[in-house]
Parts: structure tokens; C-alpha cells; sequence
């Protein structure tokens, strides 16, 4: 019961560690841009939530599969296949959390007030220095909150993860798939099992989430709506 | 010596505009949505004018013959934004320091600065609230610390957009007082931009009456004299 359990969370990690890094910089690169075609493009980002899994788990086959337009290269080049490994398992969960991260840094990033950025600038900042010490703090809530909300759904994929990963048990056998599996060949302790670990994870991640994020608000805000605080000058 | 002369389309009109201005306090005014914050925005650098050529002393920061537009950070420029714009996660004492070179010792005199931190933050009286965040602050002392924190870099001269629009009229006619002492110690060109008749009045050692981006001689434009001081968007 272990084996499935450490590779979830391994799984879930690694795909919501590169997850964060290519959603934020895309959803900050985005944020303060227009540009034609741009919701065409937000369309597309969003869309592996909305697609049903196993369409994703097909267009990774297409992709990433031995004939598929990366996979062949990759497999040319690098005599490397990556279908059916754990890789496989991580580009799926990294896909489906994608959307979650990028629309929670996209909120985060329009929810910071663009004159805190222009007056960093105007006290001799570059870019670096301003995302750094004033846009980051200040998303940091929100980008939290992506974090949490994409670590659950890369933990709990099962639709993609089957088709592009499969089911081999300490490969790729997830605790979704495990619990799947389990039913199926009627080890019902097991499921049980397995289901009270992946609930226990996902509520202890929500609950630090609030817990924590709210602490983190409060610093910065108390007195800001005491208005007793404000007379005196 | 600012010597500014802009062009910009903005949707509904565009600005027009020369300044030259030496020393004291040069007031833009004008109704809201007349150009005035875009005329800042393209002094600091934040936003860039479609043409003209802004020098301050020696130093040319827009041309647009030269292709020369020197980005804000580089132009130490002082500005003062109309909500002050002070960085809520930050502390008074971290807000002040932060446009100061980053490091252990932010020693002002010894890097040839008129003025120490702690004298800066005594002319405005704010150094018993270093500790907290803004959001603890009133709206005057929230006006000092954005003042302090764009004076500490020693800027050659300063913008304020509305500066007081959002006090209210005890404080502000305090405020006032203390920005004119303020321009007399540092002695760099201040230009403000304000659309209340009484700091006009207050504070203007020049004027130049804005109407849709462009000066205009005789102002034609009245806004009624409100006690309030209510506090209008503009552009």
C-alpha cells in the first residue's frame, strides 16, 4: 500500500514543482498584456480543465507516444520512451493542474494594484527587483492557493495518467489507479485504505492553505479597517 | 532647469504641451481626464510621449529625434502617486529605504547624500511610525511616508499627482504648508497637479491651466469650490 502512496506524492510534487515555475512566469508575462488573439491563447490554457481526461490522455499518446510528434524524436534522439514510465505520469498530472495554477496567478497578479509596480520603478528598480520584492509578496497569497488547489488535482489524476502512464504497480501505479484496480479485483480494504490517505491529504493541504494564507493577510491588514486607528495624526 | 516639451494621443484627445520651469512649485490644473496624470506619467518615464524631447539640467530623458527614452528607474525622479501608492506588506521604516541601494549599512552621508535617513524622516515627522504598516496609517501620515520615501533617493525633482485630494481639509491645509517648507529646504523643481482651486491658490509659484491636453491662457474651467474634497479619478 505504500508503493502507490510515495509515488503519488512524488508524482504530484515533481509535476506541481514545474507546474508553478511555467504557470506563474506565463501568467505574469500575460497579465498586464493585450494583444490580439490573447484569448484565443487563455482559451487553449485553460482547456485541459474542462477536456475530459482521457481526450488529454489521447493527445499525449499523439504527442508522446513511440510514432507521436515528440516521442519519435525523442526516442530517435535520445533512445529515451517516455510513455509508459512515471515521466508519463508527471507530464499528465502536470498538464490537468496547469489550468488551476495559471488562472490563480493570473487573479494574484491582477489583484496587485499596477501603481505599487510603478512606484517601485520610479525608486530605481529594474523588473527583477520590482516582481521580487513587490509583485511576488503581493500575489503570494493567491499563488498559494494555485499551489494547493493544483498539488490536489495532480495527486488525484487517474484518466490521463492511465492512458499515457498505464497501471504498473511501483512505475506508475498512483493511488487513484491503485484504488481503481483495487475495486476491480475486489480488495476492498485496500480502497478503503487508500481512499482515507488520499482524502486525509487533500483536506490537511486545504486546511493548511486557509489557515495559513489568512494568517499571512493579516499582518499587513490589521488596523486597516479599524477606522478608530486613522483619526489620530 | 526642466525643460519639457510633449506629445501623446490619448483616445479622446491629445496632449500638447511645453514646460520650462527652474526652481518652486509648478501647478498643473485642470478638470479631471485633461491630460494631467499622463503628463506626470511621461516625466517620470512611465509612459512614453509620441514626440517632444524632456531634459532636466544636462540630462536629456526623452527624445524622440535621438530615439532617447531613459527608462523611470534610471531617472531619479521623485514621485508621489495620487492613493500614495505605499507597498502594504512593508513597514514605514521598509517603504522609506527602499529606493536606497540595498545593503547591511544604507549610511546616507557617506554616499555623498544631503540628507541622513533619520533627518529625512524627522523634517516629516514620521519617525516614531517606522514600525508600522500602511495600513495602520492615517491618510496624512501615509502622505508623509510617501513624500519621505520618495525624497530619501534625493531625486532632482519631484511629481505629485493630487497630493491631497484624498485629506481631508484640516490636514490638508497643514499639508500644504509643509510641501511649500518641503520645496523651500530641497530646493528641486516640484511639479503638482491638482484640480482643487485652494491648493492652486496654496501652493503654485507658476501655473499652467490644462484643458483636453493643452494649455490654456485664460481658464475657462471652473471646478465648484467643495469643502469635501471629493476625490475624482482622472486620466
Amino acid at each position: 500500500m505504500i508503493e502507490p502512496i510515495l509515488l503519488s506524492l512524488k508524482v504530484a510534487l515533481i509535476a506541481v514543482a514545474i507546474v508553478a515555475v511555467l504557470a506563474t512566469l506565463l501568467a505574469r508575462v500575460l497579465a498586464r498584456r493585450t494583444f490580439a488573439g490573447k484569448n484565443l491563447l487563455e482559451s487553449c490554457i485553460i482547456l485541459p480543465m474542462v477536456l475530459p481526461p482521457t481526450v488529454l490522455g489521447y493527445g499525449l499518446l499523439i504527442l508522446l507516444g513511440k510514432r507521436g510528434l515528440l516521442g519519435r524524436l525523442l526516442l530517435d534522439w535520445f533512445d529515451w520512451q517516455i510513455v509508459f514510465t512515471w515521466w508519463a505520469a508527471i507530464i499528465a498530472a502536470a498538464v490537468v493542474s496547469f489550468p488551476l495554477m495559471y488562472q490563480s496567478a493570473k487573479a494574484a497578479f491582477a489583484s496587485v494594484d499596477a501603481s505599487l509596480e510603478q512606484a517601485a520603478r520610479t525608486l530605481g528598480s529594474n523588473e527583477g527587483r520590482v516582481f521580487l520584492r513587490v509583485t511576488l509578496p503581493l500575489a503570494y497569497p493567491g499563488l498559494l492557493a494555485g499551489l494547493v488547489l493544483s498539488f490536489a488535482r495532480a495527486l488525484g489524476e487517474f484518466g490521463a495518467t492511465l492512458m499515457v502512464a498505464g497501471n504498473i504497480p511501483g512505475k506508475t501505479q498512483t493511488i487513484p489507479l491503485a484504488i481503481y484496480f483495487a475495486v476491480e479485483t475486489g480488495d476492498n480494504i485496500l480502497a478503503r485504505n487508500l481512499v482515507l490517505v488520499i482524502t486525509g491529504l487533500s483536506i490537511a493541504a486545504l486546511f493548511w492553505l486557509n489557515l495559513w494564507s489568512r494568517k499571512k493577510i493579516e499582518i499587513w491588514q490589521q488596523g486597516g479597517d479599524s477606522n478608530a486607528q486613522r483619526i489620530h495624526s | 532647469m526642466l525643460n519639457a516639451s510633449i506629445r501623446k494621443e490619448l483616445p479622446a484627445f491629445a496632449i500638447d504641451i511645453d514646460l520650462q520651469f527652474d526652481n518652486g512649485i509648478l501647478v498643473l490644473f485642470g478638470p479631471s481626464g485633461s491630460g494631467k496624470s499622463t503628463i506626470l506619467n511621461c516625466l517620470a518615464g512611465l509612459r512614453k510621449p509620441s514626440g517632444g524631447r524632456i531634459t532636466l539640467g544636462e540630462r536629456i530623458f526623452f527624445c524622440q529625434q535621438q530615439g532617447i527614452n531613459v527608462p523611470a528607474r534610471s531617472r531619479r525622479i521623485g514621485y508621489v502617486f495620487q492613493d500614495y501608492a505605499l507597498f502594504p506588506h512593508m513597514t514605514v521604516k521598509d517603504n522609506v529605504l527602499f529606493g536606497l541601494p540595498p545593503g547591511p549599512h544604507r549610511c546616507k552621508k557617506k554616499r555623498g547624500y544631503r540628507m541622513s535617513v533619520r533627518e529625512t524622516l524627522d523634517t516629516l515627522k514620521i519617525i516614531h511610525l517606522q514600525d508600522r504598516y500602511p495600513a495602520q496609517l492615517s491618510g496624512g501620515e501615509r502622505q508623509r511616508v510617501a513624500l519621505a520615501r520618495a525624497l530619501m533617493v534625493e531625486p532632482e525633482l519631484l511629481l505629485l499627482d493630487e497630493p491631497l485630494s484624498a485629506l481631508d481639509n484640516q490636514i490638508r491645509q497643514t499639508l500644504q504648508q509643509e510641501l511649500k517648507q518641503l520645496q523651500r529646504t530641497w530646493q528641486i523643481p516640484f511639479v503638482l497637479v491638482t484640480h482643487c482651486p485652494h491648493e492652486l491658490e496654496a501652493l503654485a509659484d507658476q501655473v499652467i491651466y490644462l484643458e483636453a491636453g493643452r494649455p490654456n491662457l485664460q481658464p475657462t474651467w471652473q471646478q465648484p469650490l467643495t469643502e469635501s474634497g471629493v476625490q475624482t479619478v482622472s486620466v
